[in-house]
Formats: C-alpha cells, sequence, structure tokens
C-alpha cells in the first residue's frame, strides 16, 4: 500500500476551506473522515451522485411485479377458491400484499447494496486513522506519490499546514 | 447575518463535539444505577407473570382465556392494537418528520425507534399467542405445503402477517443503519479489548469516510420515504381487521384514518413518558429540552383533537344513517353495560389532551408525563371498548353476555409490559439513546453557541 499523510482540522468549517486549498495546490486526496456528515465535501472528493436510488427504484419494482403475479396466479390459475362469492382476480384486495412487498424489497435490496458498495458489513475491519474522527475531528487523508516520496511528503506537509490542518502524521 | 431571537436553541448549555459525545454516551459507561436496577427488577417480575401466563394458555389452551362463544376478540387483539398503533410514534418521528427536516427529531429518533420496535415485538406476540397452538404459526405463510392449500389473500388478517412483518423488518433496518455510525463512535471510545471487538463486529467496519456518509444520507433519505408510507399502511391494514367485517360499530369507512391518528396519538404519549423518564435519569435535559416536550405535546393536540372528531362523527354517521343495529351498537356503547369504558375513553382521550392549548401546561413536565399516563390509558380503552362492545351484544339477544378477562390474559398484558420495559431498559445501556451523529450536525445551525461563533 502506498504511503500516506493524514491530519485533522477540529471544525467542519475549516475543513472545507483547507479541502479548497488543497485540492487547488493539486494534492491527491484520498478520503475525508468527519464524525457526522459534512455538506460540501462530497464536491471537493469529485463524488458522483448515488445511484442507491435506482436499486430502491428497480427492487421495488420488482417486489410490486412478484407480490401481484404471485397472488394473481395462486388465485386465478394454480388454486382458485370461492372465497364469499368473490372474484377470483380481485385486484384491490391484493393491494395491501403488493404494497408490503414493494416497501420490503425495495427497502432490503438499497441496504444490502449500501452495504455492499461501502465494503461494510457484521465484522468488517474498519482502519482506523484517527479514534477521535468519530467523535470531534474532521481527518484528511493524503496520498504520497511513491516514485518521488520524500520530495512530496515535505510538499504535502507544507500545504497541509498552510491549509491550517492540525496534527500531520505519515502512515504506510 | 441576523438570527431571530425567538428561536429557541434545540440543544442547550453552549456544547461542542467532544462533549455531545461524552453526554451521550457516558450513560453507557459504568455501573448502572439502583433505579435501573429497581426498574429491571419490577419489569422482570411483569415478565415472569407474563411467562406464566404463556405457559399456561400454551399448555391448556385458549380456554384458559375469558373469552366466550358471542365474544371470540378480547384483550388478545385489544393489547395487539395498542402495542401496534405506540409503534408508529417512532416511526413518524424518524421518517415523516425527517421527510418534512424537523430537526428537534434528532434528540428523540433514536429511542422513540427503539420503542416502536419493542412496541412491534410486544405487538406480534398477541396474534401468536391467541392461535392457542403456537407450533402452527407458519401456516398463515403462503409457501408451497402437502395441503396444497394457499393462504387467503382475500382477508385483511393475512394483510396484517405481512403489514407487521414488512413493519418490524424495514423499522429494524433503518433504526440499525442510523445506529452504525454511533457504533463506530463507542467503538473508538471503548476502552477494554472485548467491548472494541463488541462494537468494532457491531459497527460494521464503520470509519466515517466522506463517502460513506454520502451514500448513508441517500439510504437514510428513501429509508424515510418508504417508512412513511408504510407506517400509515400498518394502522390502515389494522383498521381493516374490522372495518372489512359486517358487525355494526366495526364497519365503517372512517377506520383507517381514525385508527392512524390515533395510532400516532398514543405513540406519542408513550414517547413522552418514557422521554420524561429518560432524559431526567440519564441527565440528558440538555438534549431533549422542554421545547422538545412541548413540539411534541403539539402532536398529540392534533392527533387528538382527530380522534375526537372522529368519535363524534362515528356517533352522529350512526344516527344519521338510519341503520337500527348500527344506532343500537353505539348506544349501547355509551350508555349500556360497558359505559363506564367509553367514557374512560372519552375522558382521557377527547378533553385532557385539550388541556395542552395552554402554554404553561405544554411546557410543565409533571403535567405533560401526567397526561401522557391518561392518554396511553385511554387509548388502551378505545381499542377495549371498539372489540368488546361491538361483540357483546351481537344480532340474537338469547347470546348476549359480558365478557371479564381471567386472569391468564391479565397476566399476558402485564408480561408485554415487563417485555417491553426490560427491553428498554437493555437498550439504554447497550446503545447510544440519542443519535448523536445526527445531534452533532445540527448543533452549529440550532445549538446555542452558533450565536457567538458563526458570523463575523
Amino acid at each position: 500500500m502506498n504511503r500516506y499523510i493524514t491530519a485533522y482540522y477540529l471544525d467542519e468549517e475549516n475543513l472545507l476551506k483547507g479541502l479548497g486549498q488543497l485540492k487547488a495546490k493539486g494534492l491527491k486526496i484520498r478520503d475525508v473522515l468527519t464524525p457526522f456528515p459534512v455538506h460540501g465535501v462530497d464536491k471537493v472528493l469529485n463524488m458522483r451522485r448515488s445511484r442507491l436510488t435506482r436499486v430502491a427504484f428497480l427492487a421495488g419494482a420488482v417486489g410490486a411485479l412478484l407480490g401481484f403475479g404471485f397472488q394473481a396466479w395462486i388465485f386465478t390459475i394454480d388454486y382458485p377458491l370461492n372465497i364469499g362469492g368473490k372474484p377470483f382476480f380481485s385486484v384491490p384486495s391484493f393491494m395491501p400484499v403488493t404494497f408490503e412487498l414493494t416497501v420490503l424489497f425495495s427497502a432490503f435490496a438499497m441496504v444490502i447494496a449500501f452495504f455492499m458498495s461501502n465494503q461494510l458489513g457484521p465484522g468488517a475491519k474498519a482502519l482506523i486513522h484517527d479514534e477521535r474522527a468519530t467523535d470531534d475531528r474532521f481527518l484528511v487523508v493524503v496520498e504520497v506519490d511513491d516514485s518521488r516520496a520524500e520530495e512530496n511528503i515535505r510538499e504535502i506537509e507544507l500545504a497541509l499546514a498552510e491549509a491550517g490542518a492540525e496534527g500531520i502524521t505519515i502512515k504506510a | 447575518m441576523y438570527t431571530s431571537p425567538l428561536r429557541e436553541p434545540l440543544i442547550r448549555g453552549n456544547k461542542n463535539y467532544k462533549q455531545v459525545t461524552d453526554d451521550i454516551l457516558s450513560p453507557m459507561a459504568g455501573k448502572p444505577s439502583k433505579y435501573w436496577y429497581a426498574g429491571i427488577t419490577l419489569a422482570g417480575i411483569a415478565l415472569l407473570f407474563g411467562a406464566w401466563a404463556t405457559f399456561r394458555t400454551v399448555f391448556y389452551g385458549i380456554g384458559e382465556w375469558g373469552l366466550n362463544k358471542t365474544i371470540g376478540w378480547g384483550w388478545g387483539i385489544t393489547n395487539f392494537v395498542w402495542w401496534v398503533g405506540i409503534g408508529h410514534a417512532g416511526t413518524f418521528i424518524s421518517a415523516i418528520l425527517l421527510l418534512f427536516r424537523q430537526k428537534w427529531r434528532t434528540s428523540i429518533n433514536r429511542s422513540a425507534e427503539a420503542m416502536t420496535l419493542i412496541a412491534v415485538m410486544c405487538a406480534g406476540f398477541f396474534p401468536l399467542i391467541h392461535m392457542g397452538r403456537l407450533l402452527l404459526g407458519f401456516y398463515i405463510f403462503p409457501y408451497p405445503n402437502t395441503r396444497a392449500l394457499w393462504v387467503n389473500f382475500n382477508s385483511p388478517l393475512l394483510w396484517d402477517v405481512f403489514a407487521i412483518s414488512t413493519y418490524f423488518a424495514v423499522s429494524l433496518v433503518f433504526w440499525y443503519v442510523g445506529l452504525i455510525p454511533d457504533l463506530g463512535t463507542v467503538r473508538d471510545r471503548a476502552t477494554t479489548k472485548i467491548r472494541k471487538a463488541i462494537y468494532g463486529f457491531l459497527s460494521f467496519g464503520w470509519t466515517g469516510s466522506a463517502r460513506h456518509w454520502s451514500r448513508h444520507e441517500t439510504v437514510s433519505l428513501i429509508l424515510a420515504g418508504l417508512a412513511a408510507p408504510l407506517v400509515l399502511s400498518v394502522h390502515t391494514i389494522v383498521s381493516f381487521d374490522f372495518a372489512t367485517s359486517v358487525i355494526p360499530g366495526w364497519h365503517t369507512t372512517i377506520f383507517p384514518p381514525y385508527f392512524v391518528s390515533g395510532a400516532i396519538f398514543s405513540g406519542f404519549a408513550m414517547v413522552l413518558t418514557l422521554m420524561i423518564v429518560t432524559r431526567k435519569a440519564l441527565n440528558l435535559e440538555e438534549y431533549i429540552t422542554l421545547n422538545h416536550i412541548e413540539s411534541m405535546n403539539k402532536i398529540i393536540i392534533l392527533t387528538g383533537s382527530i380522534v375526537g372528531i372522529a368519535y363524534l362523527t362515528e356517533f352522529f354517521i350512526a344516527w344519521y344513517s338510519g341503520v337500527e343495529f348500527e344506532t343500537y351498537a353505539f348506544f349501547n356503547r355509551a350508555f349500556g353495560p360497558y359505559a363506564w369504558a367509553y367514557w374512560i375513553m372519552m375522558t382521557c382521550n377527547v378533553i385532557t389532551p385539550q388541556l395542552f392549548w395552554f402554554r404553561k401546561i405544554r411546557m410543565s413536565v409533571v403535567l405533560t408525563f401526567i397526561i401522557s399516563i391518561f392518554v396511553n390509558i385511554g387509548m388502551w380503552f378505545e381499542r377495549f371498548v371498539i372489540v368488546v362492545t361491538s361483540l357483546h351484544r351481537d344480532f340474537l339477544p338469547s347470546s348476549w353476555t359480558m365478557y371479564k378477562p381471567s386472569l391468564v390474559e391479565v397476566g399476558l398484558y402485564v408480561g408485554t409490559l415487563g417485555l417491553f420495559f426490560t427491553l428498554f431498559l437493555l437498550f439504554i445501556r447497550v446503545f447510544p439513546v440519542i443519535a448523536v451523529a445526527e445531534v452533532k450536525s445540527v448543533l452549529k445551525s440550532s445549538g446555542e453557541k452558533q450565536k457567538t461563533t458563526d458570523h463575523e
């Protein structure tokens, strides 16, 4: 793994200001770790809009079709039962189960996709750079160019210090 | 920038991020107080009573209950609807208030949602136990079987199975996804190896990466969007259990909205009952402030008034419809042998919440606590009145009768109360009761500090 440098801010506004400066200097920011979602970081890191919403929609559609189709198949083809003289294919009474399955499929598929895309899961190992990143520190992780490590490290350290970051640490 | 002096801060006491973490996580560390032990002992005794009642029901059968051939639904279904209703407040707070961008929800959503999960567990117990033979519980699921039979998809009781199980599953996922960042915080502060290992496992490897946060926000928003109609559907379907029947007193189209608002009404009452004790016991008064209590009280006035109007509408329509049986069912409710239950319901649900129009009462912790208990009682009686008074005088006067619960039925109810408080007390020991990360994210915009630092 490449060497990298971490530094932290004590406030999210300083973080955002600092990130802007670091980006202008052309530093490769690998990650930003924050105790709560900070809006604006996504722009600095050039993150795409999450596609999880599509997963939710598709899975919901599958759930709806499956729920409705299953009930319709059972009551019209597989085993038509006369229940109080009601029609076999009765759309309104299939709606509640269809709706519940839509929600169930959508929610579960989206959450599973969320865990997979983040590589999170029961017992997943977290690479902890600084234990205070989940408390009150806003951590920046900068990549070091290994082909000219010594020189690059000095540049990054200088840039971080200029951008007001504290606790600059080199890690491998 | 000008900030309105009228807007009270959501979080009191000039906190910084570290203090927020310390304050909220401190109840999880150290030994529990003697009140906690007293509470869990009491809840445990209630739970044992429930275990005894469950044993009697399973071993000897439903004959142990006070039901008879006229009144086939008694306390069992009353308790079921009561518990499901209580659950609704948690989802309302975490999903619907999130969609409406109500920032005050951040202090109460975690514990309200935990309350939802526990209440739905208590609710789910009753349909299971009322079958008498728990082993046959799987009959309600549609799976290919040797009997070559499917379930009846035209039955609201089956819809209930789907609604309640989906509701529980989605609420659990929603709650846990929200909990993961805070579990990461707990892991990173843990001092012992075992604690670190357990919370490390539970936190799913959370680091607080900006990429994860971005997706986390998307997931929370969509889950809220899914949970909001879900919660409305659940009590709608519960009301269908009654509304799709042909029993006078049940067969009314007003039931779905009336049940949903009743559910949110009773749920907020239970949230208040729990929160008022929790904030005091865990020293969280700066996070769950009087403003939070007031906001919840306002929702109680709104939903309580909807419930009150529903009662009156129901009564009016029963008379206006000109249907003899319908009119009798309602007249019998108010002036028949169960009139005492009806008037307890009317007093607790229609009159007491109206006291919250007075700001003094809304802002008083003690009065709010008392009224919240009244609402809990009133909403239990509402379900009792709907279930029992509609049944006890049916179409054949020779089978008119009265219903009294047996000790076993009382035991089952007390047992679920025991379960509820046991699990809630365990919850406040092992998980952060307030969403730490969410509180931090509103601290700047809505904390007290904001006035001094933000605008230079």
